[in-house]
């Protein structure tokens, strides 16, 4: 099969593959790249495991096709935390047991992301919306909410 | 929360340190950044991709099995059938010695549940695998199938397992497990009120949101390393073991990460095989399953049925119960003639009761297998259970608690199955959580513990 080249940035860092026309962007990163921080629960767009930011929106990385990424700017939640300094969100769901099997993690740490990148100060309501599309088998969500709720506070604070 | 330092005082050691205390777990960091490593986040140069060629019919017999055309389409590097397993009828429990083998890796002759696989694909990509396995030509003759305990159990339904020449499992004790305990009809003559009730499941999916899997890596020397997701490690290495007939040594299994199980990956299902393809091409074979399979093909919770007739005084204790339970196994054992047995030893409930008749029968349907799920064989009893108290409490006009309180076991109660009770702390949990509801009994019943009466 033909390959076609594909190039993006991948948490700050320039990537370069050359891969199979149709390879979604969930394979490229986990098996070209070794990004294995999005996870495939589906691989049919219903569980949110998948979850990545693409130019600042959420997108399911196994309905994306790696060749449309060209030029894009990709985060996972791999590369969340700087020097070892877990990021707001991380630090969050540490302490709010919002994970358990873990599985589902990276996905909500995403959604959650950019939840907050627009909307700072979400209600209740603005986290659960925007946490629909994942799909948590073990927590029950609630300290899920609870985190993202918790992440939203501290950054305000360090804002302030 | 507090741990009130009133209960059993003079047992507890109150130096604790981690109790009521919250400590971070130690897996949360690797999930939080990612960097938790299930067993799909590996990747070996040459990987082949296994797909599972399924049973449309839910019981037929197979004419015959044509695999050339998938054999010759590219990217295939092995395709397999029954002969390729050394020892293909298995069942899992014959670990702790429950048998007969029940279960073909791959089905020989005959399909007895939709879904069961047939014919094994090993290809370089999983989109080989997938369209290989839809040229794989099996022909079926459809038999009839059975899809009800009760139907099952009729005279002259079709047999669903030859290996057990009947739907029921044949436990040492015959068709069911049996528990007897005082004498349940007399009990019901005694009675002033006799209820019976009939309570039905249906079968439950776990749904990880990790499905099932595992990757096999040859490591050249004859020995294998799995990767697996398994929620029962030494149980899956041992099956594997006598499945391909090799010893445990040459067996290397690593796993421990789960991503998500519930009881839905203790069955010994992708392991074998996919170690077989890594044994007869040399190569690494990854065998994951679909959402779909994780959804149609795992096992789900057994369906059952509960009929629970209870004969209860006026001043609330119950004096006789007698119930029977069915678990639907579906088409092979797995571990549900373990299930079923659990019921019957739990089926008294929490509760003393000195007429007791118990009868829990494991019936095979042409249904997926079913196997284990939290606490599966006492769930559904208990929600039984705790329904029909609920009633029985109405019936006579007491409050529900107070007759749970009435009816509780303590320490020195013998159990229907001829266990004494000892650490019981029901009436403890009852105390706590009429307080923490602020639904208030009557104090006499505040007052006791569950230490044996009168100490
Ligand atoms: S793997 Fe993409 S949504 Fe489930
Ligand atoms: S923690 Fe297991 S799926 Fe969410």
């Amino acid at each position: 099969m033909a390959k076609v080249p594909v190039q993006f940035t991948l948490n700050g860092a320039e990537k370069a593959e050359f891969i199979d026309s149709g390879t979604t962007l969930l394979h490229a990163l986990r098996d070209k790249i070794g990004d294995t921080s999005p996870k495939g629960g589906c691989h049919q767009g219903t569980c949110g495991a998948c979850s990545v930011i693409i130019d600042g929106e959420l997108r399911l990385s196994c309905l994306t096709l790696a060749e449309a990424c060209n030029g894009a700017t990709i985060i996972t939640t791999s590369g969340l935390s700087e020097r070892g300094v877990l990021h707001p969100l991380q630090r969050a769901f540490l302490d709010a047991f919002a994970t358990q099997c873990g599985f589902c993690t990276p996905g909500m740490i995403m959604a959650a992301k950019v939840l907050l990148d627009h909307t700072p100060n979400p209600s209740r309501e603005d986290v659960v919306e925007a946490l629909s599309g994942n799909i948590c088998r073990c927590t029950g969500y609630e300290p899920i909410i609870q985190a993202v709720l918790t992440a939203a506070r501290s950054n305000s604070q360090n804002a302030a | 929360m507090e741990l009130r330092k009133s209960y059993f005082a003079d047992q507890r050691k109150d130096d604790l340190h981690e109790i009521g205390q919250p400590r971070p777990r130690s897996d949360s960091p690797g999930h939080v950044t990612g960097k938790t490593t299930y067993f799909a986040d590996r990747n070996f140069p040459g990987m082949l991709h296994l797909k599972m060629v399924r049973s449309p019919h839910h019981h037929a017999r197979i004419r015959s099995i044509d695999t050339s055309e998938a054999e010759k389409h590219p990217g295939v590097v092995k395709v397999l059938t029954a002969k390729d397993v050394p020892h293909n009828v298995y069942t899992i429990l014959i670990l702790i010695q429950i048998g007969p083998e029940d279960e073909t890796v791959l089905a020989d002759g005959k399909v007895r549940w939709k879904g069961e696989a047939v014919v094994a694909v090993l290809a370089e990509t999983e989109r080989a695998a997938q369209e290989a396995a839809a040229k794989v030509k099996v022909d079926y003759e459809v038999l009839p199938a059975v899809f009800d305990m009760d139907e099952a159990l009729k005279p002259g339904a079709p047999i669903v397992n030859e290996y057990h020449g009947r739907n029921y499992y044949l436990y040492d004790s015959g068709e069911c497990r049996k528990v007897r305990f005082g004498d349940v009809e007399a009990g019901f003559a005694e009675a002033d009120h006799v209820l019976e009730q009939a309570y039905q499941s249906s079968p439950i999916e776990h749904a990880p949101t990790e499905t099932t899997g595992c990757i096999v890596a040859p490591e050249g020397n004859d020995r294998f390393t799995c990767y697996t997701n398994t929620q029962a490690m030494f149980f899956t290495l041992d099956n594997a073991s006598i499945i391909l007939q090799m010893p445990g040594n040459k067996l290397h299994f690593v796993g421990g990460t789960v991503g998500g199980g519930f009881g839905g990956k203790v069955d010994v299902i992708v392991e074998p095989i996919a170690i077989l393809g890594a044994k007869l091409t040399g190569r690494p074979v990854c065998f994951i399953y679909s959402r779909e399979e994780e959804m149609q093909i795992s096992s789900p919770r057994a369906a059952e049925t509960v009929v629970i007739k209870d004969g209860v005084m006026n001043d609330g204790r119950i004096v006789a119960r007698k119930v029977t339970g069915h678990t639907d196994a579906g088409a092979y054992s797995r571990h549900s003639p373990y299930g079923a047995q659990k019921g019957a030893g739990h089926y008294p409930g929490p509760y003393t009761i000195p007429n007791v008749w118990i009868d829990t029968y494991c019936v095979y349907t042409n249904r997926t297998p079913s196997s284990a799920m939290r606490g599966f064989g006492v769930t559904i009893g208990d929600f039984a259970l705790e329904v029909q108290m609920d009633k029985l409490a109405r019936l006579i006009g007491m409050d529900p608690l107070e007759f749970r309180f009435l009816n509780a076991y303590r320490d020195g109660d013998m159990k229907a199955h001829r266990q004494p009770t000892e650490g019981a702390a029901l009436i403890e949990c009852m105390q706590e959580a009429s307080r923490a509801a602020n639904w208030p009994v009557a104090e006499q019943f505040m007052a006791i513990s569950s230490y044996a009466k009168g100490a």
